[in-house]
């Protein structure tokens, strides 16, 4: 299982758009993928479940990957937050 | 996990009258679902105080009080108020003494009233603190109540439990929570799903977005919580696995410490989900009767059996 955390910076956190595109980047990989925030972990690649977090500016999050292409999927999950702001 | 509802929350789940302390209710938070009847208490026995606990006032205490002096029951009330104290209460609409309000308001700690009996009354908060206070688990999957049996439907995503909710909404039944569930243990056997605050009547449909089920299919199609009986597991059809095909497996999934019937369907094109789901409801349903299928065709087959091996 493979394990990173993230600290979002993004004035407007993980909102729609976002999430939107972490789910789809997520949904490309069979591993299981979790994104944890406050001690609520919910599936990366569910849209609904995603944003009922309400994933704050300043928030630190993890997310976990596991299945076989569980490294790829972490790496792609950073390069789009990076890529969307929501990390430096 | 919530660890601690307010004394408002309380009020307003619990219907109780405010004597005293209004302006106290947001700030006092109550932490443990246990009730105080404080009897031994006004005796001077403080030894095992649980002073964290909402303190009940009967009819016991309310009438051993009167013989007390009033020097007496100050200082008793005094000793009862501590730091952590949520509030008092007196249920079956007795009156609080005076010198209660008195130590109430000397340490901001609202004094509360009911006109239920004190039993009644101490169940009914030990319930909603229950409720509030437990811990809560968050699961992936649907939550619909079919036929008044709350399914959850669970599978990888894009299966289809949307698509297969949204049809069970259509044929009349209600949705409770998509995508995530947040699960409470109630009791011993009853574990409790409902929404998010946020996910609140959502549902999200691939190539639509999300749709206010509420608003599109009225009030009827939604509820806010169920208890959890059955779980619906969709699985892609895979031709190497073999499938129950009698009902004769009893599978379970635990949630906490409550093991759940889980029946397991393979999702295939032609195959609709939403009749397959009403159907694996009834069916629990009627076993849940007394009523089971799978044996009574068992027995009748057994039956049939010997009867052939008789005349051989």
């Amino acid at each position: 299982m493979e394990k990173r955390d993230f600290h979002i910076v993004a004035e407007t956190g993980i909102h729609a758009r976002p999430a939107t595109l972490l789910v789809q980047t997520a949904s490309k990989y069979n591993s299981d993928i979790n994104l944890e925030y406050k001690g609520k972990s919910v599936n990366l690649k569910s849209i609904m479940g995603v944003m009922s977090l309400g994933v704050g500016q300043g928030a630190d999050v993890t997310v976990t990957a596991d299945g076989a292409d569980e490294a790829d999927a972490i790496n792609a999950i950073a390069d789009t937050m990076k890529k969307e702001g929501l990390t430096e | 996990m919530a660890d601690s509802v307010s004394v408002k929350d309380v009020v307003q789940a619990t219907h109780l009258d405010v004597y005293a302390g209004a302006e106290y209710l947001d700030k006092r938070r109550v932490t443990v679902s246990d009730i105080s009847r404080p009897d031994l208490e006004l005796t001077g026995y403080f030894n095992y105080y649980p002073h964290e606990r909402i303190q009940v006032f009967g009819r016991t205490e309310i009438s051993f009080a009167k013989n007390m002096s009033s020097e007496e029951r100050l200082l008793i009330m005094r000793r009862m108020c501590a730091a952590d104290t949520p509030a008092f209460v007196v249920s079956r609409n007795l009156q609080p003494f005076p010198e209660m309000l008195t130590a109430a308001d000397e340490a901001k700690i609202p004094v509360l009233g009911s006109k239920l009996p004190t039993t009644r009354l101490s169940s009914l908060l030990t319930q909603y603190l229950d409720s509030q206070l437990a811990e809560r688990r968050s699961m992936h999957g649907v939550l619909v109540d079919v036929y008044g049996l709350g399914v959850l439907i669970t599978g990888d995503s894009g299966v289809g439990k949307s698509e297969t909710a949204l049809e069970l909404v259509k044929r009349g039944h209600r949705l409770i929570a998509d995508d995530r569930v947040d699960v409470y243990q109630q009791n011993e056997q009853t574990i409790i799903g409902e929404a998010p605050a946020t996910l609140k009547h959502l549902l999200e449909i691939r190539g639509i977005g999300i749709i206010d089920v509420m608003r599109l299919f009225g009030v009827g199609a939604v509820r806010d919580r169920t208890s959890i009986s059955l779980i619906v597991h969709l699985q892609n059809w895979d031709a190497h696995q073999s499938y129950d095909r009698l009902g004769t497996a009893e599978d379970t999934q635990q949630i906490f410490d409550v093991n759940v019937p889980k029946v397991t369907i393979p999702v295939k094109v032609g195959r609709n989900m939403a009749i397959i789901i009403e159907v694996a409801a009834m069916n629990f349903r009627a076993k849940s009767m007394g009523y089971d299928a799978t044996k009574t065709f068992e027995n009748n087959l057994d039956q049939l059996i010997q009867h052939n091996s008789d005349d051989e």
